[in-house]
């Protein structure tokens, strides 16, 4: 294969540039040591990083969305799991229908879901609460469990089960023993995948979030709509950094393209 | 445990209840959670508000028929695809030849720029726009001051509050969408077949124009379906480059719930995009699936 040429290097630093400079750019501004928004900075200081620790709420949302990401991810996953099962395994009528319901919250814009949840638990009498949350996190994030889920459970071989029956296992045995030992490194990269898009979920949260249970995205967007100062920058520097060492985790556990790929497209 | 509640049981195949079971918790929960909601909002964009007396359970064509007449409306629904059209162009043109770059260096580079350029997707749209925020700036804006110091501009150009910025910044948000979409097209490509038309004498451009391009235009073109979805009902980044002047369908939406409380009239407006986006990917996707039939075999 040959090497790329010179005007195709300089393309690539181009985009590279341009795909970088925002984050680091944040990332700058945090540490600086002004009272207001400096570029480049006259000095580094963490000045701006001690001061979340005086602003609770930014606090008490991080942990709101871990919370958050943590439950519906793991509830989206044990929904996932039965059923990757029964859509890999199965030839069932209604399957192709059941399948395009499941992955349907990537197709519907997020604020459609914000409002359609907005007046369907204000209706039932869960508005702003933390529970309804969760409902709405864990569909919005199945359709990525399921999606790594259904590519593990199709890409198993099934002959070790079928050997394990053969030997006398019940069929909860089979499950715990061969099945999920050998479906879990999907089960765990569509559980962090699942995670990050909860915790970074803006859009159809804002609707549904109330003061108390704010997660940290609608926390900050609501902050940057009334004013933006190095506080926000700052915060957001955290983030960024917090999830530049996920993503490296993750692409070293399961490289990132195949990741974000899902183990080939199902959505044909 | 029983037999019809252990999932992955070898007897599976056999056919009976067994699936249905299984995908059963699931299914009732998308039913009752997601199918219902939205079936609700439906319904409630044909309700009535009213200032004093709230939302009224009435059947009337009122919202639509403002939605429908109304010149402001028709404005921001052709801005909201204006962007979504110029956000697709940008990735296309940028993210395409970004992913076929990568993929032809060696590693570690190709480990590297994959996760330089992947990554971004899973960092916060807030945070990322924020970035964005801080580039534009008004007067001291970083990119203002980078060109005026290059000589290349005498007054800073308007990025905030603007379609331009909100369309770059949209792009740097959905270019991940389309490099990784390019990407997984790529993968698929045997490389044989290029050194063979390299051997045969076929030029570097030559080889991306004929051997290259035709068999990632799937991919673009799959890619182009998301990026476009995804940038008509953006709402993080156009409410925060966009300001308030600058409406999109899902801010005008936003507005309508959590300011104006005019619920109905914002169901109407989402109940739109929702149709006209599902309208789109729907008759994209069959479009891309008919004309690259043997190409996705």
């Amino acid at each position: 294969m040959s090497r790329n040429g010179p005007l195709a290097l300089l393309f690539h630093a181009l985009f590279v540039v341009f795909m970088l400079a925002p984050i680091l750019v944040t990332c700058v501004v945090a540490f600086t040591p002004e009272g207001y928004l400096s570029f480049p900075t006259s000095g580094l200081s963490l000045r701006w990083f001690r001061a979340i620790g005086r602003y609770p709420e930014f606090i008490t949302a991080f942990w709101t969305s871990i919370w958050l990401g943590a439950l519906s991810s793991t509830i989206a996953l044990g929904l996932s799991v039965p059923a990757a099962l029964a859509i890999a395994r199965h030839r069932f009528a209604g399957r192709e229908a059941v399948a395009t319901l499941l992955m349907s919250p990537l197709m519907i814009p997020h604020v459609v879901l914000g409002i359609a949840f907005l007046r369907f638990f204000t209706q039932i009498g869960l508005g702003h609460s933390f529970l309804g949350l969760v409902v709405a996190h864990i569909v919005i994030v199945l359709p990525f469990a399921l999606r790594l889920t259904l590519a593990s459970a199709v890409g198993m071989n099934r002959q070790i089960e079928q050997a394990a029956v053969s030997l006398g296992a019940s069929d909860w045995v089979v499950f715990r023993r061969v099945t999920l030992p050998v479906i879990l490194p999907g089960l765990v990269s569509g559980w962090a995948l699942a995670f990050i898009q909860s915790f970074d979920e803006v859009t159809m949260t804002v609707f549904l979030a109330a003061p108390g249970t704010e997660t940290l995205p609608v926390r900050m967007f609501l902050y940057i709509q009334d004013n933006i100062d190095p506080l926000v920058t700052s915060v957001s520097a955290v983030v960024i950094a917090l999830t530049t060492v996920a993503l490296i985790v993750l692409d070293r556990a399961f490289g990132l393209d195949r990741l974000l790929v899902g183990g080939g497209r199902e959505d044909r | 445990m029983t037999a019809e509640t252990s999932p992955g049981t070898a007897s599976g195949e056999r056919p009976g209840r067994a699936p249905y079971l299984l995908v059963l918790p699931a299914l009732l929960l998308f039913v009752g959670v997601v199918l219902v909601p939205i079936a609700m909002t439906v319904l409630l964009s044909f309700h009535e508000w009213d200032p004093y007396r709230g939302i009224e359970t009435v059947l009337v064509l009122d919202n639509w028929h403002e939605v429908w007449s109304d010149g402001y409306f028709h404005e921001m629904f052709l801005r909201t695809f204006r962007i979504a059209v110029l956000v697709t162009a940008l990735c296309a043109l940028l993210g395409a030849p970004e992913a076929y770059i990568v993929s032809r260096m060696r590693d570690p580079w190709r480990g590297i720029f994959v996760l330089v350029v992947l990554g971004p997707l899973l960092i916060s749209v807030v945070a990322r726009t924020l970035g964005w925020a801080l580039l534009f700036g008004g007067h001291s804006g970083v990119i203002n001051r980078a060109l005026i110091d290059l000589g290349l501009i005498t007054d800073p150009l308007p990025f905030m509050f603007t379609e331009t910025g909100v369309v770059i910044a949209l792009a740097h948000v959905l270019m991940p969408f389309m490099v990784l979409s390019v990407w997984a097209a790529l993968q698929r490509l045997d490389p044989q077949v290029e050194n063979a038309a390299a051997s045969l004498g076929a030029g570097q451009f030559a080889i991306i124009r004929r051997i290259v391009l035709p068999q990632i235009i799937p991919g673009i073109l799959s890619g182009s379906i998301i990026v476009f979805a995804l940038a008509a009902s953006a709402f993080a980044t156009p409410s925060i480059i966009g300001g308030r002047r600058l409406k999109v369908a899902s801010t005008l939406a936003y507005d309508e719930f959590l300011n104006t409380l005019d619920w109905p009239l914002g169901a109407a407006v989402a109940t739109l995009l929702l149709v006209a986006l599902v309208a789109i990917i729907v008759g994209c996707n069959r479009l891309v699936e008919r004309r690259f039939a043997e190409v996705f075999r």
